[in-house]
């Protein structure tokens, strides 16, 4: 198997007397889908935070492409993030700027492109995404929240990553969205050839995207298997999760 | 749940109450500083967004002009009448140019600026910061390899330190001219008479005194805008508690580094 261009090692991230991650172990290979499922408060963020280098884990480290980046900042940290895409639960886009320009950020103020051949850039990858260029010139308050999640998914995939981030994705939109973001989500990755981390409590949305798909619970990756295999998994956990029962193992979040 | 331990009694223990109280205090100043450093280091230091400096310079400055002119005005008028009034009592009347002066350039023009900006641009900064917060914008800046303390709180510092000296240098005008009015027209002074003895008496180590507290008024107001705002929490709660913090604490800044350099400026002669 080639080297994982993710890995987390025994992760450990507490908030005051609350230990959110209790060691969490995943390594994700290049190419490969995996989504993380879990309820409510299972850590699903905080452990994305800590693979970002958003947070940094109290033990435990944090491998991108075969580098420690636990405690990395400077270069090292931006040479990791150029490689890396993140679509934002809430879509995250800067509401001070258009359609386009939050598009092509990182192409404008990190690689100092031209405005002119950003904006290019922006329509075109606007276009992958389904978005018509009369889009571009919107500001993201004047447009549909599944519009958003397209902006954003453009916004994480125009400077090619090697490794996309998705924050439940379909979060938020109804079920025919949704849908439509699963497809560009795995129209995108394919195309890029890119590494997928997803977390998501949506199902339907996991069983399309996912070549492999781990469940978290307490803070522990507690199961992981083929996406396939997530129905008959033999984890009583899983199993519950995956049928959306009240009754079982995990008490429901109230 | 209350952090501080009780005693059997029932009553909160005080010895741990005040340490933890002052255990936080310290925490928090460790925060703040670190903060303002780190904001100080990206505002000197290349890259510079321009583009953001010029928006902020608009939002902070120019914006801001009309609340400021307005203060100034009322503050130079109800001035020149107070000093009237305590001065007739020993036949001092025709100082009234002269204080006026003397009290807008070198502090009231400042603080009342501080005190305004204090409220309309440290909580404003507050609240966007706050919002973009929790609306993992500025998480989305750090994915993006743009530094939230370069791209946001740098060109706030810098705009904010271009910014108020102007204003105070404006607000210095309108003050004393709101004195010439209420002198000219109410008390019966002479025009002329009242400008040559404002201006034959203020120096320009008044005016310095009041712009060199107008650009540390600046610094003060940016920092607590974008401090309160970085660490607000979820929710309109949190948000609007953010831009309370940063107001009152801003507030109370202004008129604590307000004393701390007016003693500096008496002890060095200014």
């Amino acid at each position: 198997m080639s080297e994982p261009i993710l890995k987390l090692e025994n992760v450990v991230k507490t908030f005051g007397r609350n230990e959110v991650l209790r060691g969490v172990d995943l390594d994700v290979a290049p190419g490969q889908s995996l989504v993380v499922i879990g309820g409510s408060g299972s850590g699903k963020s905080v452990m994305l935070k800590n693979a970002l280098g958003l947070m940094t884990p109290d033990s435990g480290k944090v491998f991108f492409d075969g580098h420690d980046v636990t405690q990395s900042t400077g270069k090292p940290r931006e040479m990791m993030r150029a490689r890396v895409g993140m679509l934002f639960q809430s879509g995250a886009l800067f509401d001070s700027l258009t359609v386009w320009e939050n598009v092509a950020f990182r192409l404008i103020h990190k690689e100092r492109l031209k405005r002119s051949d950003a904006k290019e850039r922006a329509i075109a990858t606007l276009k992958k995404v389904r978005l018509g260029s009369e889009v571009a010139g919107l500001y993201p308050a004047e447009i549909s929240g599944g519009m958003q999640k397209r902006v954003s998914l453009a916004r994480s995939i125009i400077s090619e990553p090697d490794l996309i981030f998705f924050d439940e994705p379909t979060t938020g939109l109804d079920p025919i969205t949704a849908d439509a973001i699963n497809d560009l989500i795995l129209e995108q990755v394919r195309d890029l050839g890119a590494a997928a981390v997803s977390i998501t409590h949506d199902m339907p949305s996991a069983r399309k995207i996912a070549d492999e798909i781990a469940m978290l619970f307490e803070g522990k990756i507690i199961w992981r298997g083929k996406a396939a295999d997530v129905e008959h998994s033999g984890n009583e956990y899983v199993d519950q999760f995956v049928h959306g029962r009240a009754s079982g193992p995990i008490q429901p979040a109230m | 749940m209350s952090n501080v331990s009780t005693h059997k009694s029932g009553f909160p223990n005080p010895l741990r109450w005040i340490g933890a109280g002052i255990l936080g205090t310290f925490a928090e100043i460790g925060r703040l500083s670190t903060f303002a450093g780190r904001m100080t280091f990206a505002a000197f230091t290349p890259r510079w967004f321009f583009g953001q400096i010029w928006r902020q310079m608009i939002q902070i400055g120019f914006y801001s002009f009309p609340v400021v002119g307005m203060s100034a005005v009322f503050i130079g008028a109800a001035l020149a009448l107070n000093i009237y009034s305590g001065g007739s009592r020993f036949g001092a009347e025709q100082f009234v140019p002269n204080i006026v002066v003397l009290g807008i350039t070198r502090e009231l023009g400042a603080v009342i600026t501080g005190l305004m900006l204090a409220g309309r641009v440290s909580a404003g900064i507050s609240a966007e910061i706050g919002a973009m917060r929790v609306t993992e914008q500025i998480d989305a800046l750090e994915t993006l390899s743009a530094s939230p303390f370069r791209y946001l709180y740098a060109p706030r510092l810098l705009a904010a330190i271009i910014s108020l000296p102007i204003l105070v240098a404006a607000s210095d005008i309108i003050g004393v001219m709101g004195g010439w009015l209420v002198s000219v027209f109410s008390l019966d002074f002479d025009s002329a008479t009242y400008l040559r003895n404002t201006l034959d008496f203020v120096t320009t180590d008044d005016i310095i005194v009041g712009l060199t507290k107008a650009v540390v008024f600046g610094a003060v107001i940016a920092i607590m805008g974008c401090y309160q705002g970085d660490r607000s929490q979820a929710g309109a709660t949190g948000v609007g508690r953010a831009a309370t913090l940063s107001m009152v604490g801003a507030a109370v800044l202004v008129l604590a580094t307000n004393y701390i350099m007016s003693n500096l400026f008496a002890e060095l002669g200014f």
